[in-house]
């Protein structure tokens, strides 16, 4: 059976950023090991000519259209229906971009730290990419869940090799984690292709299964999706992960990695199960409260720069989940956005942090105070990235929480009201960090630090612009979601005219 | 005709905070102040501009972008320029520029200068962003904006402690007021489908009557939008119950705490609810509130300040309550008289603190007026300015703050309603309690011996000209800034009045009792009483200037007397109420108890970790049991062979024996 939803209008964007990074990773694999400086230039290179590569989806998109776009199409296991099938609609082209940032900010922020197993380093972080790009472009589930798994086992190594003292039970802890959940989607995967007989995500969005197995089938991708993300109560992986793994490792985990369980909602739940989702949305939406809270409170009694930027995330991410399944306008593409302002804010507080750690080497806030006198230029980034996260007006944070907030009042009054407050604990901590860290007297264990240097400055500014373009101009990047988010609630709102056909016909017999 | 030059009055200040950030550090170093300087007074003149085209009755109001648009909700970066903002941009820009002008002898020579400048001209940005908004989120960010560059301002001297810690909790206590303020917003964008002012006051018919449920009680709609604005006033005004940052917030420099502590940022509660007086009218009930909270807040403040030594303490306790002062008036209608005293007070209150100002530049920073004394004949220009700034807020008759103080009083009583008739008895009581305190640390800063150290006696001298210019501007206009608003029962026009009338309305409560009782105003029988009222307010400001000259001149000795008689009363107002530790017993600590005790360390660590860990070693322990199966002994797997072919041959002979 050939797809016939994908138009075949061949362009090789998506394959090209997939492939190059991946290639560019078994290239490294040549080069004698000790040259480091060689290395790290290929892998430089690498991810900018990734990062050129993806351009054309930025300036070529066409936003009036819900289609995908960029599509391209080859068969591959006929036996079983598999294609190789990428493409990207409004919501996962800005995924795509976002991915080629954040892999060559993470090229550039480990420049100096990672001393050691250098090569094996680069193709970490080289194949991740090619990875990240591949799950957010497949379009064929069997691919779709090559490339999520493709990610794991990279990403164990990040935080099991170059990670810190406790790594080792972080990255087993992780890896168990998710695979627990990815297992369940496997399973679902199989279930659909049984029912459906392909594996073709385009034709499965239109393809209207019984409300019963949609159900099931929620579930089991509520288990893979909610550990990424992660939802309240399956967090506890994150703090961990992100607390033993390299600056990289952390940057890439919070920008991107849980980006991937709430990318999952939206591109399977809501799309093939929306009357599942529509059934469970007030189920998602108290989880996604308790995980604002939780996860802000929580935040107030941390020690540790990225445990604690880690419980924001898990606060953050409640946010995201929250607008999702708020299944309106606003919610849905705030959720979107803030998905990627998290991606920004928290990608960059976790570099700031990477940087100043090379420098002193402790993650305990007690040890620092003062930081501003020592590294001014340094702090200025910082508190940018702050204010964002605690969604200022004119950063990307308040746009993407306020519509999420607008979304979820307009679903789910008590909802949206115990959301704003997340708003008001989110500037607790933010604040009490940053004064701890960079306020107040100098703390010697921290005296004498120098500031951050070109390349790191060059590392943090495409983040500072993003967080007041997005801030000010936000429908540079809203414009992409339109047409596909107006089209997946159209599709929703169908399936509640079904879901209401089968009630009252239920009720008849 | 170019009608967007307005663009500018943000947008100059804007730039010179871009200039001096970046720049400021390396190149632009000790000449900040030019960079800011200039871009503000450009501004004010622009703002000049604007306001003489106002008062000819043109209304500017254009959108420039789409900002954030989602669906059916759609909101533009737009700027509206009547008569309210006008009469806020000459506040805003010539308050800023005669601070900026300060700053430069103020700040001088401190490591920070150029920081400091980039700070005030962001400021001036977003206040004027605030004020020139068009839309309420717009108003949204300039608020929250200003918040920012108060934090920054606050803890300018991030070093020492106090500075940093309140900073933060300026920004926190805001945050909870915003938080009302932010669902006010989206009720609005959810009733209107807009969050324009035009669009939103064009169709106040639509919420007028409705209602909504909570908890079980059914609440009026124009009343909660009001009442969830004006928490975001509350806060941003510094009233009860959340005043508790202003007071600290004098940790910033001294011309911060004048321009954003005093004169500009603090007024924003009530300019927001002057611009959303439509709303406001609709509901009794939230004007009613917003007069009580202003009337106990006035109250409450002033007898805090009674007490504090602390110059710069006391004449912030002061704004709270004036700003008090300012609600009462909105409370109680009178949005014009609100925003004439918000116009009046931002002179005289700015002159206050920019004496106090250069009385700390003279001391070597310090603060306890208890430590002063003697003062006048050492710096005089501080001394008269200073004077006629406190003769202006006690009320004397002919200086600013009469007329405005006065014109709010007159409303509350004219308003004819019990509300009305409770604030102006808390207002008339707060006006004496005013009198006493603002004379009581002139007196004893200026009069009598100096009482500080050899050293600063040695230091004591008249503060450099761009301090002292500043000083004599802002106490002119603390004498002549209340003829924009003279009665007409003393043979004035109220021009004012009649100014704003156009956008708050020359009568503007929506209840009907209020309209008639304003009306009457106007009538002959009401003239003697508006004259009494006024011999009330005189009466009591000269009671209250010459008690503090009694015991503070006289007989300096009673005050520690009476404070000793009545210990306890004096403890609670030096403790300002113990508000702050009642704070931090019932929401702060608790908090911090909840995230280390429970969440982190039981529902975390042990609940869910617990059970994320002991799946695996759940997995592992069975597995440790069944591996003794595998003993790799021969003869026990022939046992176990051997009692299992038994056990089958049992079962087997059981299950076919009984069927034979």
């Amino acid at each position: 059976m050939i797809n016939t939803v994908c138009p075949i209008e061949q362009s090789c964007v998506l394959t090209t950023a997939i492939l190059l990074p991946v290639l560019a990773a078994a290239a490294l694999m040549l080069i004698n090991r000790e040259r480091h400086t060689t290395i790290k230039w290929i892998a430089l290179a690498a991810s900018i000519g990734n990062l050129i590569a993806v351009v054309p989806l930025f300036t070529n998109f066409d936003k009036t259209s819900a289609r995908m776009q960029f599509v391209e199409q080859y068969r591959w296991i006929e036996a079983w229906h598999i294609n190789y099938c990428v493409g990207v609609d409004g919501i996962s082209v800005l995924f795509v971009l976002l991915s080629a940032i954040i892999a060559t900010l993470c090229v550039l922020v480990s420049w100096n730290s990672v001393k050691d197993k250098v090569k094996e380093f680069y193709i970490a972080i080289l194949f991740i990419e090619g990875a990240m790009i591949g799950v957010f472009a497949a379009l064929d589930m069997f691919l779709f869940y090559m490339f999520w798994e493709a990610m794991l086992i990279p990403m164990y190594l990040l935080i099991g090799v170059w990670g810190g003292p406790n790594r080792l039970y972080a990255a087993v802890k992780f890896f168990l984690y998710t695979l627990t959940g990815s297992v369940l989607m496997l399973l679902g995967v199989v279930a659909i292709y049984i029912v459906t007989g392909t594996f073709d995500m385009v034709r499965l969005m239109n393809t209207q299964l019984p409300f019963n197995l949609q159900m099931l089938l929620f579930w089991a991708f509520f288990a893979a999706f909610a550990v990424k993300v992660p939802m309240f109560p399956v967090h506890t992986w994150l703090p961990d992960a992100h607390t033993e793994a390299p600056a990289a490792g952390s940057v890439i985990l919070a920008a991107i990695l849980i980006k991937m369980g709430a990318y999952g909602f939206l591109r399977f739940s809501l799309p093939m199960f929306p009357d599942a989702s529509q059934a469970m949305a007030p189920a998602m939406v108290v989880l996604s409260v308790i995980a604002i809270i939780y996860g802000g409170i929580i935040c107030l009694s941390q020690k540790d720069l990225k445990r604690l930027i880690a419980y924001s995330s898990v606060s953050h991410m409640g946010f995201v989940t929250l607008g999702i399944f708020s299944l309106n306008m606003q919610g849905m593409e705030g959720g979107i956005l803030q998905m990627i302002n998290h991606g920004v804010i928290t990608g960059a507080l976790f570099l700031c942090v990477g940087m100043v750690y090379e420098r002193s080497h402790t993650r305990e806030i007690a040890d620092y105070g003062g930081l501003a006198s020592v590294m001014p230029i340094f702090s200025a980034f910082f508190m940018v990235f702050t204010f964002a996260s605690i969604g200022l007006p004119g950063t990307n944070g308040f746009v993407g929480e306020f519509l999420i907030i607008l979304g979820g009042f307009t679903a789910n009054k008590t909802a949206g009201i115990l959301a704003a407050t997340g708003v008001i604990i989110g500037a607790v901590y933010m604040l009490c960090l940053y004064q701890q860290v960079f306020y107040t007297g100098v703390n010697e264990k921290i005296a004498g630090l120098c500031d951050i240097t070109l390349r790191e400055i060059v590392t943090l500014l495409p983040l500072l612009i993003l967080v007041f373009w997005i801030g000010f101009y936000p429908g540079a990047f809203t414009g992409f979601m339109d047409a596909t988010v107006a089209s997946l609630l159209v599709k929703l709102k169908g399936g509640e005219m079904h879901a209401l056909n089968t009630l009252i016909q239920a009720v008849v017999r | 005709m170019d009608i967007r030059y307005y663009i500018l009055i943000p947008l100059l200040p804007l730039l010179a905070f871009v200039l001096n950030i970046v720049l400021g550090k390396a190149l632009i170093k000790r000449h900040a102040h030019v960079v800011a300087t200039a871009a503000v007074a450009v501004s004010l003149i622009l703002s000049v501009r604007a306001f003489i085209e106002a008062s000819s009755g043109a209304v500017i109001n254009q959108d420039l972008y789409t900002w954030i648009a989602s669906g059916q909700f759609k909101v533009s970066a737009g700027f509206l320029v009547d008569q309210l903002t006008a009469i806020m941009l000459i506040v805003v820009t010539s308050v800023s520029f005669l601070v900026h002008v300060y700053s430069i002898g103020y700040m001088h020579g401190d490591d920070g200068y150029p920081r400091f400048f980039s700070f005030l001209s962001l400021f001036t940005f977003s206040m004027l962003m605030l004020v020139m908004s068009n839309n309420f989120l717009q108003l949204y960010f300039g608020w929250e904006a200003v918040g920012l560059c108060s934090y920054f301002l606050i803890g300018f001297w991030y070093e020492k402690k106090s500075a940093a810690d309140a900073a933060k909790k300026a920004f926190i206590v805001n945050r909870f007021g915003d938080f009302g303020f932010g669902l006010g917003v989206i009720l609005i964008f959810l009733n209107f489908g807009s969050l324009h002012y035009a669009d939103v006051f064009k169709n106040l018919g639509v919420i007028a009557s409705a209602t909504v449920m909570i908890c079980g009680s059914e609440v009026s709609l124009p009343t909660l939008i009001a009442l969830l604005l004006f928490c975001g006033a509350v806060g941003k005004s510094a009233q009860l119950p959340l005043h508790v940052w202003l007071p600290d917030a004098m940790e910033g420099p001294t011309p911060v705490s004048a321009l954003i502590h005093a004169a500009t940022m603090v007024t924003a509660g009530v300019f927001l609810v002057a611009r959303a007086n439509p709303i406001f009218t609709l509901s009794p009930v939230a004007m009613n509130v917003v007069a009580i909270t202003g009337g106990l807040t006035a109250i409450f403040a002033a007898t805090i300040a009674l007490v504090q030594n602390d110059i710069k303490r006391v004449v912030a306790y002061s704004t709270v309550s004036q700003l008090g002062y300012m609600f009462v008036a909105c409370g109680v209608g009178a949005f014009s008289a609100g925003i004439f005293h918000l116009y009046t007070h931002a002179f005289f209150k700015a002159c206050l603190f920019l004496c106090a100002g250069s009385v700390m530049h003279a001391m070597g920073g310090e603060l306890d007026v208890q430590k002063m004394g003697g003062l006048k004949k050492f710096m005089p220009v501080t001394y008269w300015t200073m004077l006629i700034a406190s003769l202006s807020i006690a009320g004397i008759p002919g200086l600013s703050g009469f007329f405005s103080k006065d014109e709010i009083l007159w409303k509350a009583l004219s308003s004819g309603s019990p509300v009305g008739k409770f604030v102006w008895i808390i207002g008339v009581v707060t006006a004496l309690l005013t009198a006493f305190y603002s004379f009581r640390i002139l007196f004893l800063a200026f009069h009598g011996t100096f009482r500080g150290t050899e050293e600063q006696k040695h230091h004591l001298h008249e503060s450099p000209s761009s301090m002292t210019i500043p000083l004599v501007v802002l106490s002119v206009g603390a004498i002549v800034a209340g003829y924009a608003g003279v009665p007409h029962i003393l043979g004035g026009h109220d021009w004012i009045a009649g100014f704003l009338g156009k956008v708050v309305g020359l009568v503007s409560v929506g209840n009907p009792e209020h309209v008639e009782g304003a009306i009457h105003s106007h009538a002959e029988g009401e003239m003697s009483h508006e004259w009494l009222a006024m011999a009330v307010s005189v009466v009591v400001a000269v009671f209250g200037v010459a008690s503090a000259a009694f015991f503070y001149l006289k007989r300096p000795e009673l005050p520690k007397k009476i404070a000793t008689m009545f210990a306890p009363i004096y403890k609670l107002l030096f403790n300002k109420y113990y508000v702050d530790e009642f704070y931090g017993l019932i929401i702060v600590r608790p908090c911090y108890w909840v995230s280390e005790n429970i969440l982190d360390k039981v529902t975390d660590k042990m609940f869910i970790e617990g059970i994320v860990n002991g799946l695996p070693a759940l997995v592992q322990w069975s597995g440790q049991k069944l591996r003794r199966i595998q003993t790799g002994v021969v003869l026990h797997y022939a046992l176990v062979m051997a009692v299992g072919v038994f056990l089958l041959a049992v079962l087997v002979l059981l299950g076919t024996g009984p069927a034979k």
